[in-house]
């Protein structure tokens, strides 16, 4: 045949290219470019100045990045504890109710955050099962702080777990069984050994987490109460403030979380092609092991 | 350092791994464990390290009961079949290792390192990461981790598994050379007998979580205990037929059994290694047997030939020497007498 046009057998006709590649384009700046460079438009339109006043003249405003800034970093420390400790179990042992284990670490993300938010005000709250009790100890849990970790946490939970659980299956327990036989004592073992091998799909998970944790609004929400400069975080904060028709102040806060964001979409970029290769290079290590 | 495992027995759900098995390892001895995959070797080389935990039975270091020991406590250097170096750690790192954990003084670490990596040649390489090794040099990089400590034990479970043949071939006499010059007492795991019997003094030949046979490779070579040994070093032809009164028959194949001088005719099988067959242009007085040349593999320090005794109906493996082979002129096709020089009968009271 001598067809003067070359057309690529294994590639589709120019017209779908094109058509698929124009609407793929088309929806994700409809959906997510437009109305974020609109956020930052809307924040810095009265220019610096007024955007600066807006974020630091506010007292509750700042009370709310304040307390983002305080419940964050303890739900991120308390889901680090428990996803190491989660994925350790999963992946270095064969126990009863394993599989389950690992089905309920995925529920936070398979459960709306309100019905989660709501939980927690079921167990802790006035008319809760334990609320006589903690009232008779004046302890504040919901509509105070502690509710907000609580609730936090919870939705925040599978992030570092999720992460680390295929990475630890990947590479094995080999390296760690070779140092328990040189005589490393388990801390010396997870210090020298499993953490370095880790590190990077740690860092990405409490990444994810944190980002997560400090943009949670649903169960946050329920369990937060309203009350403004004491519950109110970032999140509650830009809605309150939308509500109160004080737009500016609204996309001031909201551009400081989707600027965190950001930030996260950057560092999770790296770190996937970071871990990609750690993956990469595990399978590979294994496969050349076995190799007779 | 001597070992001394008694009355071992370890199950996996139901599967039965070791019963009841009892190893002796003279201290500064190379004991090789040789077995099928599945006879329990690699499961009573873990006991012996701690990285098991047997279900009952003892296990003794000199007079020491170890039995229940963590591994971390009972100083042995264990090689990995898929060497398990640590990543992330250059080689000088992965074989301070040991030594860092047990808080040595960096001047004594950096001396004991230097010391090894001479040891196995790979002293150039000191600040690779394990990726950039060959096969070859990271198994040599894991044997020195494991000897850095000094370990009373050292145990290596397949330890050439993952090379190539002629990597293999070199590193086996070099871990022998290595056991001459530092005497630790180790035992190996291996499911080559060619290997086990190069590199070991004392070979214990495993089978479904039994030992079958212990000594050195001469005497396993010379008196296999049993037919499940004889069959398992492998090279011989099998010949099922019965003992009675003092004979063992089996075709045309008669040879002399005193341990049954009965009336009573008994089933028993025969093996004839390859090379104590001999081939011959002609019948002589001793049994032999008629057959039938079927395929001659002349590349090789011996020709094998392969024959086919019409009698029995089954192939025979015979190995002839290059002189002979030339003498006799055989050619595929040649009908031929096929004598054994030697021949070991089993009663058979025992299945392989």
């Amino acid at each position: 045949m001598s067809t003067p046009e070359k057309t690529n057998p294994r590639s589709d006709p120019r017209w779908v290219r094109v058509a698929l590649i124009a609407a793929a384009l088309g929806v994700i700046g409809v959906l997510i470019v437009i109305p974020l460079v609109d956020v930052f438009v809307e924040a810095f339109g009265r220019g610096l100045g007024a955007y600066w006043q807006t974020l630091t003249g506010d007292a509750d405003t700042q009370a709310a990045i304040r307390l983002t800034l305080t419940v964050a970093p303890i739900a991120l420390a308390l889901n680090l504890i428990f996803g190491i400790a989660a994925a350790w179990a999963i992946s270095r042992f064969r126990f009863p109710g394993r599989t389950l284990l690992t089905a309920l670490i995925d529920l936070p993300f398979s459960v709306s955050p309100v019905v989660a938010g709501l939980i927690f005000v079921l167990i802790f709250g006035l008319q809760g099962y334990l609320g006589p009790w903690l009232r008779a100890h004046d302890w504040r849990i919901i509509f105070a702080t502690p509710g907000l970790v609580l609730a936090t946490t919870f939705v925040t939970f599978p992030f570092i777990a999720r992460e680390l659980i295929p990475l630890m299956e990947a590479i094995g327990a080999d390296e760690e069984i070779a140092a328990a036989s040189l005589g490393a004592s388990g801390w010396q073992l997870f210090r020298r050994v499993t953490l370095p091998n880790i590190k990077w799909g740690l860092v990405y998970g409490i990444i994810l987490c944190n980002a997560r944790a400090m943009g949670e609004f649903g169960a946050v929400y329920v369990v937060s109460g309203h009350i403004t400069g004491r519950t109110d975080t970032m999140p509650l904060r830009v809605e309150k403030l939308f509500q109160e028709y004080n737009t500016p102040g609204a996309f001031a806060v909201a551009s400081l979380l989707a600027s965190l964001a950001l930030v996260t979409l950057a560092v999770k970029t790296a770190l996937e092609w970071k871990t990609r290769r750690d993956l990469a290079e595990a399978a590979r290590l294994r496969s050349e092991g076995d190799a007779a | 350092m001597s070992i001394t495992v008694k009355q071992v027995s370890k199950s996996f759900g139901s599967f039965r791994a070791l019963e009841h098995v009892s190893v002796e390892v003279a201290g500064g001895s190379l004991v090789a464990l040789l077995g099928p995959s599945g006879s329990g070797k690699t499961t009573l080389l873990r006991i012996i390290a701690g990285l098991e935990v047997a279900d009952s039975g003892t296990v003794l270091y000199e007079d020491e009961d170890v039995t229940d020991a963590a591994v971390k406590d009972r100083n042995v250097g264990f090689v990995f079949q898929h060497y398990a170096l640590f990543r992330h750690m250059t080689v000088f790192e992965n074989v301070a290792f040991g030594l860092r954990v047990r808080r040595w003084p960096r001047k004594r670490v950096k001396e004991r390192v230097g010391e090894l990596l001479r040891l196995i040649q790979l002293d150039a390489l000191a600040g690779s990461y394990p990726s950039q090794l060959s096969g070859g040099q990271r198994q040599r990089v894991a044997l020195a981790r494991a000897l850095a400590p000094e370990p009373k034990v050292l145990l290596l479970d397949e330890p050439f598994g993952a090379l190539d043949a002629k990597v293999r071939q070199e590193l086996r006499q070099w871990l022998r050379r290595l056991h001459d010059e530092i005497h630790v007492t180790s035992v190996f795991v291996t499911h080559d007998q060619e290997e086990a019997f190069e590199v070991a003094d004392r070979v214990v030949i495993m089978n479904h979580g039994h030992v079958e046979q212990t000594g050195t490779p001469r005497e396993i070579f010379e008196r296999p205990a049993n037919p499940f040994v004889m069959d398992f070093l492998g090279n011989v032809n099998v010949f099922h037929g019965h003992v009675v009164r003092g004979r063992m028959k089996a075709g045309s194949l008669e040879v002399d059994y005193p341990a049954h001088p009965h009336d009573e005719p008994r089933p028993a099988t025969a093996f004839v290694r390859s090379h104590e067959l001999d081939i011959l242009r002609t019948p002589n007085g001793r049994s032999s047997l008629e057959g039938k040349i079927m395929h001659l593999s002349p590349a090789g320090p011996v020709v094998k030939a392969r024959v086919f005794a019409a009698d029995f109906g089954i192939v025979l493996n015979v190995d002839v020497p290059r002189d002979r082979y030339a003498e006799l002129g055989l050619e595929v096709g040649d009908t031929v007498y096929v004598a054994p020089r030697d021949v070991r009968v089993y009663l058979q009271d025992y299945i392989i």
